[in-house]
């Protein structure tokens, strides 16, 4: 019935070419989503996939109406959204949940703001509170329940207000992975077996297992600017077990179609076309950098090099092997990447001779060869070194290179960017930082 | 759940906690009673009825006394959801209020207190409340501006999640008041209010006893009783009123202090479990007694009758911060313009004329005295304090028996000392520059061991397992690790300190016992000078050069150090 009614009826959501930016301060724009199209139609769980920073979030604030797109236009079943509407709720990843309020109260708050009767209040919040498997918690504090168990609470207070489209932001990346399993699947049976009270579904998740077992289509998200790279429908029924050679193959497409999307060189140039600072590979020192340990830098070095892998591995292995989220492991594969200590290719990982001898070698030379590749391959580290080279004095400001790098990027990007090359070059020992003069030196501190 | 039991009724009628809630309640309100008895009397009352230094009194005093501090607690409230609200919601009064809030902070009050005792006077001539509002006034400005900063800075960081979710449920801005924000800024503000509290005593003790030219005014209470006793040289007196205060800060911490702090601790928004939770037997009378919930839930069913009230916002209300107009920004720093100009006017026509360059350099040398007098008292505090505090700090058993009695002494108003400490200067003929000195920290140096000692318990055990492990000892631990561990905490208590001993200079380098003055060179006393003579010029003159010193010091010096240490010495 469902299928011949959305045929005639417009779609739960419909997100038109929406486009967001944030002023900054020097009067430019930071650009974090661009051209985003998004259809929800009833009966549909769609999935939100992408790493940090690549908008998705913004995204679902922007459906829950609580900002305000730069550009094109969203509508809630025809209806254009300006603002929080009813019919469309949230739930946290933080769960949000007010600790000062019990969890009925917690349940009950949504339902006050809409000015109903206490009776009818009570009614809905009690028999939300029983869906979701809360009894008996009804006049507990969140401070006194499990990680889950305030969850549940953030799925019951969205659910008692009956919405139409729940939207739900990495609603399980704070649960360990037992109760997020748990909370999962009984998210699922509810859904499947039609009690709870909604039509729709978008969830937002940088876990690509999770958005393969519970939505019906997937839009990966790209970052700088945020967009959708491409939509995949999910057609495996339900349950979904992840052992399936069919879910394991589509998992491995997806590993696949974030990597190359982002590296091919073909993305590249037309990032240098189109002005745009891609993060991937280094293009001039406009390139934001990730944070990432050399810690982690040799040891997934080492963890590649070293047998079963042998210098080539398959990258949804690994994250699992390592039990790392696509959020950790892919700004350190991607490090390597651009430190051409690795190739990064059709969703696995493959060292280059230099990370094979980098592997190999002792830590002087490891911090040699690392030496030797950060001032080659990461432009912002060489153009340190060489003024520091070009001065009497081999120093300088902070605020030197900070106001360079503003010229490209926002004030957070260039801060973590900066340190990001802070913390590769004391590793290899090219130049020291003093972060109480915020100042950079070539000396060795005693 | 609904079984019968025998003598329900009973039960029902009053649990064991009801009782002693009935006369805690009944007590409050006859103090109320007691105390406001008078207050529309004529002020020809006042010298009609002097003051007694009957230690019978002393009750109705003390209860005089509290009264108008809680008074002016109520007006901080009051002044606290309002002012703080507005910098918080709007980013253009933001600009203004929020500096204005931090100068505020830093001037020395009683400095005030001439000038609005004759303000308030004329408000009400011939009234005994007149003067009261003075004093409570002066008591205000002792409470308000540190919980309206606290207020505003937790408006500023509710989290985000939070704020998306009242925001998705379509909150009214009144509801989300109640609902979230207060709620969300309770625990910090409720520190805020007791530190206030502790500190006003000083300032009520001050503010009720004043003479500003002819004026003379003595309202009933416990700084007039001692004002009295030594203008009569009573030393018995004087020592009842030490006493009587014991008593009301004693009992003051027991009712208030520590139910409230218990109290705010469900507030708090890092979800775990407190290592130890505080307990206090009042609040848990209150918890217990029908009445008190009672007066609970009437509070909660008024907050949800006035949020049924407000109408929902509608669209892209509740988004972000009140918008910025070109037009209206402009209208706004022309407003501020106008304002700024019309003020320096009016300060520049009270000054020229009356005072003169040589003048304001010479009250800027007092100044400075004072200014080396308080480093350097700070500096001897220190040197005696720190490695106290760190030493108790480190023994949870002696924490838990100094860290209360700091905390009761920081809050005790050490003005009530002062007489004691004049006799003697007076009897062995002491010079005065150096004698009376001690008097401005007197008070304010229990500041800097309460703020050390939390600091010293709070550094990890790990921390100090391994400064043993290594054998780390001596000067070298003090160096590496005792010092730095508590220099957050030490700077916190040293700007208090500071902050209070330029106020308690204007009491302090002017003191008198029967007939005799202790004068000592500082601004303090030119100050209180020119208060006594009634000459506003010089008054304001005084309050504006401390003001600078105040301000000045605070920024090239404290807060710089604050931040050094915060950065640098967090162990977080």
């Amino acid at each position: 019935m469902n299928s011949v009614m959305s045929h005639t009826i417009a779609p739960l959501l419909t997100v038109e070419a929406v486009r967001k930016a944030f002023p900054k301060p020097d009067g430019g724009e930071l650009l974090v989503l661009e051209g985003v199209n998004v259809k929800l139609e009833a009966g549909q769980i769609v999935g939100l996939l992408g790493r940090s920073g690549s908008g998705k979030s913004t995204l679902l604030r922007l459906i829950a109406g609580l900002a305000e797109p730069s550009g094109g236009s969203l509508y809630f079943r025809g209806q254009p959204i300006t603002g929080p509407v009813e019919g469309i709720s949230m739930v946290f990843q933080s769960f949000a949940l007010f600790p000062w309020l019990t969890v009925f109260e917690n349940v009950a708050l949504g339902l006050e703001a809409q000015h109903m009767a206490k009776a009818e209040i009570r009614k809905r919040s009690l028999a939300a509170i029983d869906l979701i498997g809360l009894d008996g918690f009804e006049s507990a504090y969140p401070r006194e329940l499990s990680g889950g168990m305030r969850q549940r609470v953030g799925f019951a207070r969205a659910l008692v207000v009956h919405p139409d489209v729940l939207l739900m932001d990495e609603p399980f990346s704070a649960l360990d992975v037992l109760t997020a399993e748990t909370l999962r699947t009984d998210f699922l049976d509810l859904w499947a077996e039609g009690r709870a009270p909604i039509k729709g579904v978008i969830l937002v998740t940088h876990n690509i297992e999770e958005a393969v077992l519970m939505c019906d289509r997937i839009l990966v998200f790209g970052s700088n600017p945020g967009r959708i790279l491409s939509e995949i429908n999910v057609t495996l029924p339900q349950p979904r077990k992840r052992l399936d050679p069919s879910f394991r193959e589509l998992v491995e497409r997806i590993y696949v179609e974030m990597t190359s999307h982002r590296t091919g060189a073909a993305a590249a140039a037309a990032a240098v076309a189109s002005g745009r600072t891609e993060r991937f590979p280094g293009l001039g020192i406009g390139s934001v950098l990730p944070r990432v340990s050399s810690n982690l830098l040799s040891g997934l070095i080492e963890t590649v090099a070293a047998p079963p892998f042998n210098g080539t591995a398959d990258l949804p292995k690994i994250a699992s092997d390592l039990q790392m989220e696509i959020d950790e492991l892919f700004p350190v594969a991607e490090t390597l990447q651009l430190m051409r200590f690795a190739e990064v290719e059709g969703g696995d990982i493959k060292l280059t001779e230099a990370g094979l001898a980098f592997a190999n070698a002792g830590l002087d030379e490891r911090k040699r060869i690392f030496a030797r590749h950060l001032l080659t391959y990461v432009p912002l580290a060489a153009h340190i070194r060489r003024v520091l080279d070009e001065r009497a004095s081999h120093a300088a400001r902070k605020s030197r290179f900070i106001d360079e790098l503003e010229d490209f990027m926002g004030e957070d990007d260039a801060e973590q960017t900066l340190r990001a090359v802070v913390s590769l070059a004391r590793y290899a020992e090219v130049f020291a930082y003093n972060d109480e003069t915020a100042a950079f030196s070539l000396e060795n501190p005693v | 759940m609904n079984r019968t039991e025998p003598f329900a009724f009973v039960r029902d009628l009053a649990s064991r906690w009801d009782a002693i809630a009935i006369v805690v309640v009944i007590g409050i309100l006859t103090f109320f009673a007691e105390a406001s008895r008078g207050l529309f009397a004529p002020i020809s009352g006042l010298t009609a009825a002097p003051l007694s230094l009957d230690p019978v009194h002393l009750p109705f005093y003390a209860a005089r006394t509290t009264l108008r501090m809680f008074t002016a607690l109520v007006l901080s409230l009051l002044f606290t959801f309002t002012y703080a609200t507005w910098a918080a919601k709007s980013a253009r009064a933001e600009k203004l209020l929020v500096p204005m809030l931090d100068i505020l902070q830093s001037v020395p009050i009683l400095g005030f207190l001439s000038v609005t005792v004759v303000f308030f006077m004329s408000l009400v001539p011939g009234r005994v409340l007149g003067a009261e509002f003075a004093s409570i006034f002066v008591i205000f400005t002792s409470q308000a501006w540190n919980m309206a900063f606290s207020f505003y800075q937790s408006l500023r960081t509710v989290p985000d999640e939070l704020c998306d979710c009242c925001g998705s449920f379509r909150l009214s801005p009144w509801m989300r008041f109640w609902r979230l924000e207060v709620p969300f800024a309770m625990p910090a503000l409720l520190w805020n209010m007791m530190m206030s509290m502790s500190g006003s005593w000083f300032f009520v003790v001050a503010s009720e006893a004043i003479v500003v030219g002819h004026t003379n005014i003595a309202l009933p209470g416990v700084g007039s009783y001692i004002a009295l006793a030594i203008e009569q040289g009573n030393l018995h007196a004087i020592g009842w009123a030490i006493a009587t205060m014991l008593v009301v800060i004693l009992l003051y911490d027991q009712l208030i202090f520590r139910p409230l702090v218990v109290w705010g601790d469900r507030f708090r928004i890092d979800q775990e479990q407190g290592a130890r939770a505080p307990h206090s037997w009042a609040l848990t009378m209150m918890q217990r007694s029908r009445i008190v919930s009672a007066l609970r839930v009437l509070f909660f069913a008024i907050v949800r009758w006035t949020s049924r009230k407000t109408p929902r916002p509608r669209a892209l209300a509740t988004l972000a911060r009140a918008g910025t107009g070109r037009r209206t920004d402009l209208l706004w720093f022309v407003l501020l313009c106008v304002l700024v100009g019309l003020a320096l006017w009016r300060i520049a026509l009270m000054l020229i004329g009356e005072t003169s360059l040589p003048e304001a350099l010479q009250v800027a040398g007092l100044a400075s005295i004072t200014l080396l007098r308080v480093m350097v008292l700070i500096a001897l505090a220190s040197l005696l304090w720190v490695p106290i505090g760190i030493w108790v700090g480190l023994r949870p058993r002696a924490t838990q028996i100094v860290q209360p009695v700091a905390q009761f002494l920081a809050a005790f108003p050490a003005n009530l000392l002062f007489p004691a400490a004049v006799f003697g200067i007076v009897t062995w003929k002491l010079n005065p520059d150096l004698w009376l000195s001690p008097l401005m920290i007197l008070g304010t140096q229990w500041y800097i061991l309460f703020n050390v000692i939390a600091g010293a318990s709070a550094m990890p055990v790990e921390l100090r397992y391994a400064a043993q492990n290594f054998g780390v000892s001596g000067s070298l631990w003090w160096r590496k690790i005792a010092l730095p561990g508590v220099l957050p905490y030490y700077v916190t208590g040293a700007i208090t300190a500071s902050g209070g001993s330029w106020n308690a200079a204007i009491l302090a380098e002017l003191a008198s016992w029967r007939n005799v003055e202790v004068k000592a060179h500082g601004i303090g006393a030119y100050i209180a000078e020119a208060t006594t003579a009634g000459d506003f010029h010089r008054i304001i003159l005084g309050i504006a050069i401390m003001s600078l010193f105040v301000v000045a010091i605070n920024r090239v010096f404290w807060r710089p150090l604050y931040y050094y240490a915060e950065r640098k010495f967090r162990l977080t």
